[in-house]
Formats: structure tokens, C-alpha cells, sequence
């Protein structure tokens, strides 16, 4: 079993902390993981992106360039790397804030309101829990959503407590969301 | 048994280190090996360390010099431009007889060039880099799991050979987190100072040591310089280390280091699973470069393909370790702006 | 029959490479003498330059290291914390701690670094036959400044012990020099005073020596102690120029 996916957005949505979860979920239960930052001038405008490989072998490249799955945030990110989907993957795209259409025929697309989700949470700001609810429900064959969320109280509980439960309940709205339409 | 956990590659470098007994860091802030020096002024100072943020590369080369000298377990990590300066008192250390660890985070030149992942280091790093002959042992890990297994090492290698020792990532084996375990914690207390240290008569049976490059006697210098030579013999014949995978005598034969090295294993398992006749030859020291065992696994080659972040520097190892003409050689590299992917190194490879 | 003067135990008996009438004889012999009455010389450690003192430690029973050129306060702050109990100074001259070094050698004093340094100022790098040093006075001739030091193309002479004062971080700075017996025993006892204060710890401390060059200068030993009395002290006055300490010990 291997995995990996690009996540990528804005610089403040999140998009490494996300990516950082699954690597300390899959750390947490004795998987292989890495994950990758852009750095630099990639992150020149207005998009961060990070690439995380979960597998139970040895990881080879930490770097992907046809990534399996992609959850991209917003429209810069959209035109980087939707092309870049290895064909028959999975693209999960923010439908709160991407206006473009989306242009291939030969991967899956999931249109998920990640900002709307978050909303209803407790905070916008928590969209990147969405995302990380509806990619739990695609690798629920990996984890579990407990360990997804317990996972994101390590990351994030000692920092910011207060944004646990919202946090936590986006996650669930996620989950909740990709679970309805698949 | 440890646990294992998430860790940032630049933070890992700091936790090895002073898990391997180092409990002095002299660093300057240089784009992308910072990260080091963050990690030890947090991390030295629960364990009884120190760091210092020297006022340049020169000074914090040579407080890891002094520090070394004085027999500790002593380390500074930069990038590129940073060693270029470093390479003072690497030379005066080479010449002196000095251990002490330098990580030089390679990123791309030449002169300010980018911060992005390179290693076109190689030729600064392995021909010497600065005056003198002399050499300086390198690894050049491909994980950062490597990394944590290679710094105990690297301590010991330094101070049984009395010579400095790099180890090179880049920013990408910096920048990037993993899944890593730490097997060791070195207590510093338990390693022994060495009779050569400089720290004070009462410590060495009150005769002086002396530490110096300096010998102004001709015949003297020669002399020291292959007495030098035969220290470098023998690190060439006991140190070499190297990883290969792949059949037992490819058709193809791939030679690379570092990153490259780890992007390339993704096209390679694809590629011996379909029963290519291929093997990747991955050098772990770069200096002492593992040529013996390069030239044995590339007699039946036709084919040696060298992949680097740079625009062709290990390739002249390659040649003269192989040092057959009849053989096909072919480069390719990406000299400090991109990274190799890996669909571009199985189109490499598939010819 | 009582003695009152014998050759400090520390000091090699071996005949030095100075030039007749050069004052770093003097200064090894003082910083020997003042090792030896405070029995630190089995846990000290020297730093030896680049410039005439690179030989240094052939002349005093210490353990020493030879520095790349300038960083002698950086090799001696690593020494240091390698070893706190140890006493650390560095042994310089003018070029090497206030030209090529003169980073290392501020901060030494900016950290506060808790070791003692040297620096011989004779206004001329000796070593590599009598150029310009950053200590060389306004209208002296030397082989790079051959029509005599002009600030307008040479600049200023730099006052070290002065500016190392103005540092936070400094203990203890001085200017003395080593052309009379009187201003002999005023170095020993900042030699003495110095190595208190860092065996407790104080933070750095520098003193300069204001010594002679009779060779570059092309003078007799008697004309170039002549030269640094009357001549060198108008524009390095001698003098504790910063003493954290000095109320209580001196």
C-alpha cells in the first residue's frame, strides 16, 4: 500500500497542516511517511503546496510529480496541478472558492463546499479540516476517523486549543459530506 | 527500542547531534540550514550544551576549530555559500589534524545563487575545497533516517582519524518531515577525551600539546603532508560505504547520491519489477568515494547513467573509478533550480 | 643568598626568532612570570596568530594553538567552552587582531567572551616585512605606504583598547606598553589583573601593548623604545581605558 497527495492553496489555509496530520497519523500507526514542503520561490504567487507519501514498504521519491490525489484550495492552485493528476486520481477541489471549471475527463473530481462546511463548524478558517474529514473517508481503509482527529490535537491542541472541537467537528462534516456522495 | 516519530529533517540533524554526545554548535544563519541552528539554541541548553551565533561563517568555523581541539564533540551546519567561507578553517583543521562535524545543507550557485536543493557542492566538498592536500570525509545521506544513523558515526570517524567530516543534505532533506526513530543517546560524559586535547597540562600529564598547521621546515612539511597522505590511503581503503539495488550485473547502471538518489528509487523498483536488467549505485561517502566497488558492479554496464543536482560533478569520479571508455556514458542533471521528478528520471532510464 | 628575580619556569628555555631590540620577548616573559606566580600554567591554553607571535608557542610551557589569521578569539572561545575551568588568552599583533580579525576580536568583547586576548600593536605588520598595519601613525612610511600614511588615502589609525572599552561586554581594557621598567610592571600587573578577572568569570579582557618594530622601522633597539615612548603613547595613550573590577582589586 502506498499513497500520496498534493494538497495545495493559499499561504494561511492551512495547506501544510493538513498535509502534516496524515504524516503524524500514518507516523502513529508504525506506517512510513513523508512530507514535503514547497519552499522558496514555489510559493511565489499565492500558492503553498505540500506532498505527503504514506506507505507501508519503504518510501522511494518524496517528491511526486502525478500525484494521486490532490485537494486544491483555491483557483491559482487549481490551474497548477490539476494537470499534474495522475490519470484515474482523485482531484478534491474547494467548490467555496474555485470558480474555474474543471478541464479533464480522465480523473475523478469532488466538489467539496470546504469553506461552507467550516462555516457551519464553527469557522472558515477550518476548511482544511473538511478536507482532511473527506480524505478520511477516501483512506478509511487506513485510518480511522479517531485517529485522524486525535492526530490533529497533537498537531495543533497544545498551540491553539480553543480551535480543537471546531476543528474536530469540520472534520466530521467532512467525512460526513464525502461519505453522502460517493 | 525507540519510538518513532514525525520529525522535520533540519530538526532531526540537531536531535542527532546531541543525541550522538555533541554538546557545543557555533552556527550563522544561512538560508536553507537555519533551521539547525534553531533547533540547538532550543535543544542545546536542556542538555547542558551551548550554542553560539557566531558573527560570521569564518568565526563559527573556527569556534567549532577551537572547540575540537579542545577534544569535545563540536559541530556547525551552513549551506553553500556559507562553506565556501568555512573552508578556512576546514584546510587549517585538515592540516592540524582537527575532528569536528560541518552539515552543509547544499543549495544551488554559483555565488548567492537560490536557495533551492543542489548539490553541486560536490567538487568543494570532495577535491578539498579549500588550500592544501588534503581531504575531508563526506556523507551524503539519501533520508533523514539516514541521516540520524550516519551522525554517531560521522563523531567517531572525525575524531578516530582526527580530520573533519561534512555530512551534505540539501534543502529538500532539510525542509521535508519523515517518520524517523533515534536508536542511541551518547552521553557525552562517557566519551573520553582524547591525550591530544588541547585542555590544560593537568589533563595530559603535564606535557604540552601543540596543535598547528604550521611547519616551516620544508623537508618537515613534505614529510607531514605524506605521513597526510597515507591517513587518506587508508580512509579510502576502511571507509568507503555505498548502497546498491538492483540485478546483479545491469545492462544499466545508475550512479547517484543524496536526493536524487531517493527520486530515482520510485523508477527503478517500477522498472526491476518488469525484469529490466538495471541496479542503482548510491555512493554514502562521497569522499572516500566508493570506486572499487563502483567498477566491480559496472563490468557488464553498457550503458552508466549519473544523475545530479549540478551540472556534472561526480560524473568525473564515475569515469575514472569505472575508467573503461568503451562504456556509454550519459548525464544528466538539474544544477540547483529544480529537482529531478520521477517521471522524468523513468524516462531517463527507460533510454 | 635570596633570590629576587629568576627565569619564569614557564618560559621555554630556547633561544626566540625575535629580532634584537623586539619587544614580544618581554611580553612572553611577563604573561610566563604572572603564569607561574598565579600557578596557572598547567590549566591554560594558549592561542597563538599569524604575524611574528605564530611561533609562540615554542616559548612558554603551555598548551597551545596556532590560529588561521584574525580568528584567534573565535579557535579560543570554542576552546573555552570546551573547558571553562581553563584559562584561555590569545596572543596577537595589530594586523591580526584589529585588520583581517577585527570582527572576531569585537566580538569577543560584544559576547563577553570569558577569555583574555594580546594584542601587540608596533603600527606594522612584521611578519610579512614592514606594510601598513591598521595601528600604522599618520605620515609613517611603510613598504604599502611608501609616501607615509595619509588618512585622506590610508584612513585613521584604530584605537582598539578604547573601542574595546565602549563593549558591554568587556571586563577589562587597557593600553600599555614595555619600553621602561616602570612600564613593564604596569603591563605585568594588567597581565595579573586580567587573568583574576577571567578565572572569576568577569567577561573579556584585552590589553594592548604598545611594543616596537626596530627591523620595519629601521631603528636601533634603543631608537625604536625611544620611538614607541615618545612617539606611539601621542596617539595610543596609555592607561585602563575600562576595569568592571577596579575598585575592589586595584
Amino acid at each position: 500500500m502506498t499513497r500520496n497527495l498534493v494538497v495545495a492553496g493559499f499561504g494561511g489555509q492551512g495547506v501544510m497542516l493538513l498535509g502534516q496530520i496524515l504524516a503524524l497519523a500514518a507516523t502513529e500507526k508504525q506506517l512510513n511517511a513523508t512530507w514535503l514542503p514547497s519552499y522558496g520561490p514555489e510559493q511565489r504567487g499565492g500558492t503553498a503546496n505540500c506532498t505527503v507519501v504514506i506507505s507501508d514498504e519503504e518510501i522511494g521519491s518524496p517528491v511526486v510529480d502525478k500525484p494521486m490525489y490532490t485537494i486544491i484550495m483555491n483557483n491559482p492552485s487549481m490551474e497548477k496541478f490539476e494537470k499534474m493528476v495522475e490519470p484515474n486520481g482523485t482531484v478534491i477541489l474547494n467548490s467555496t472558492l474555485i470558480t474555474m471549471e474543471p478541464k479533464r475527463t480522465d480523473v475523478n473530481y469532488l466538489k467539496v463546499p470546504a469553506n461552507e462546511l467550516a462555516e457551519q463548524a464553527g469557522s472558515q478558517r477550518s476548511a482544511n479540516m473538511v478536507m482532511l474529514g473527506v480524505i478520511g473517508w477516501l483512506w478509511k481503509d487506513i485510518f480511522t476517523l479517531e485517529e485522524l482527529e486525535q492526530a490533529m490535537v497533537e498537531k495543533v491542541g497544545d498551540k491553539r486549543p480553543q480551535l480543537v472541537e471546531t476543528n474536530k467537528k469540520a472534520i466530521e462534516l467532512g467525512y460526513e459530506f464525502a461519505k453522502n456522495i460517493i | 527500542m525507540s519510538e518513532r516519530i514525525l520529525m522535520k529533517g533540519n530538526e532531526a540533524v540537531g536531535e542527532a547531534a546531541v543525541r550522538a554526545g555533541c554538546r557545543l554548535y557555533f552556527g550563522y544563519p544561512i538560508t536553507p540550514a537555519s533551521e539547525i541552528a534553531e533547533y540547538m539554541a532550543y535543544r542545546l541548553p536542556q542538555v547542558g550544551g551551548t550554542f553560539i551565533q557566531a558573527e560570521s561563517e569564518l568565526a563559527a568555523s573556527n569556534m567549532v576549530y577551537g572547540a575540537a581541539a579542545a577534544g569535545k564533540y563540536a559541530m556547525t551546519a551552513s549551506s553553500s555559500p556559507g562553506i565556501s567561507l568555512m573552508q578556512e578553517a576546514l584546510s587549517y583543521m585538515a592540516g592540524a589534524e582537527v575532528p569536528g562535524l560541518f552539515v552543509d545543507a547544499v543549495r544551488g550557485g554559483p555565488g548567492l545563487g537560490d536557495i533551492q536543493a543542489a548539490q553541486s557542492d560536490y567538487f568543494q566538498l570532495t577535491k578539498g575545497g579549500g588550500h592544501g592536500d588534503y581531504h575531508l570525509i563526506v556523507f551524503a545521506p539519501y533520508t533523514i533516517q539516514e541521516v540520524i544513523n550516519i551522525m554517531p558515526i560521522a563523531f567517531e570517524t572525525a575524531f578516530k582519524y582526527r580530520n573533519p567530516v561534512v555530512i551534505a543534505i540539501d534543502g529538500l532533506i532539510g525542509q521535508m518531515m519523515e517518520a524517523v526513530e533515534f536508536p542511541y543517546f551518547v552521553n557525552p560524559d562517557e566519551v573520553p577525551l582524547p591525550n591530544w586535547a588541547l585542555s590544560g597540562k593537568f589533563r595530559h600529564g603535564y606535557k604540552k600539546n601543540v596543535n598547528t598547521s604550521l611547519e616551516l621546515d620544508p623537508e618537515k612539511l613534505e614529510a607531514i603532508n605524506w605521513r597526510l597522505q597515507a591517513k587518506y590511503h587508508e580512509i579510502e581503503e576502511k571507509e568507503p560505504r555505498y548502497d546498491y539495488v538492483g540485478v546483479e550485473a545491469p545492462e544499466t547502471l545508475v550512479v547517484a547520491y543524496g536526493t536524487v538518489a531517493r527520486v530515482t528509487m520510485s523508477a527503478l523498483k517500477k522498472m526491476l519489477a518488469e525484469g529490466k536488467s538495471i541496479g542503482l549505485f548510491r555512493p554514502i561517502t562521497i569522499w572516500p568515494f566508493p570506486g572499487k566497488a563502483l567498477a566491480q558492479k559496472a563490468v557488464n554496464a553498457k550503458r552508466i547513467v549519473v544523475l545530479e543536482m549540478s551540472a556534472g560533478q561526480m560524473i568525473e569520479d564515475v569515469k575514472l573509478n569505472v575508467f573503461d571508455p568503451n562504456k556509454e556514458y550519459e548525464f544528466h542533471g538539474h544544477p540547483g533550480g529544480t529537482t529531478f521528478t520521477p517521471s522524468e528520471i523513468e524516462q531517463i532510464l527507460r533510454g | 643568598m635570596k633570590i629576587v628575580y629568576e627565569r619564569p619556569k614557564t618560559l621555554e628555555k630556547v633561544v626566540n626568532h625575535y629580532c634584537p631590540g623586539c619587544h614580544h620577548g618581554i611580553l612572553h616573559a611577563l604573561i610566563a612570570e604572572v603564569l607561574d606566580e598565579m600557578k596557572l600554567a598547567d590549566k591554560t591554553v594558549g592561542v597563538a596568530p599569524v604575524g611574528c607571535a605564530v611561533m609562540a608557542y615554542n616559548y612558554l610551557d603551555i598548551d597551545w594553538i596556532e590560529a588561521p589569521h584574525g580568528r584567534a578569539v573565535a579557535i579560543a572561545t570554542g576552546i573555552k567552552l570546551a573547558h571553562p575551568d581553563v584559562l584561555v588568552f590569545t596572543y596577537q599583533g595589530d594586523g591580526d587582531a584589529a585588520s583581517i580579525g577585527l570582527a572576531e576580536t569585537l566580538y569577543g568583547a560584544i559576547r563577553g567572551v570569558n577569555v583574555t586576548t594580546f594584542m601587540y600593536n608596533n603600527a606594522i605588520y612584521g611578519m610579512t616585512g614592514g606594510q601598513m598595519a591598521p595601528t600604522t601613525l599618520l605620515g609613517m612610511k611603510t613598504t604599502t605606504s611608501p609616501y607615509g600614511r595619509d588618512p585622506k588615502r590610508e584612513g585613521y589609525p584604530v584605537k582598539m583598547a578604547e573601542t574595546i572599552a565602549l563593549q558591554d561586554g568587556t571586563a577589562f581594557a587597557a593600553r600599555s606598553a614595555l619600553f621602561n621598567p616602570r612600564a613593564i610592571t604596569e603591563t605585568k600587573n594588567h597581565i595579573k589583573h586580567a587573568f583574576e578577572l577571567q578565572m572569576k568569570g568577569e567577561g573579556f579582557t584585552f590589553i594592548e601593548v604598545v611594543g616596537t618594530c626596530p627591523t620595519n622601522w629601521g631603528m636601533t633597539p634603543v631608537e625604536a623604545s625611544e620611538f614607541a615612548k615618545n612617539e606611539m603613547v601621542k596617539t595610543y595613550p596609555l592607561g585602563i581605558k575600562k576595569d568592571v573590577k577596579g575598585s575592589e582589586t586595584r
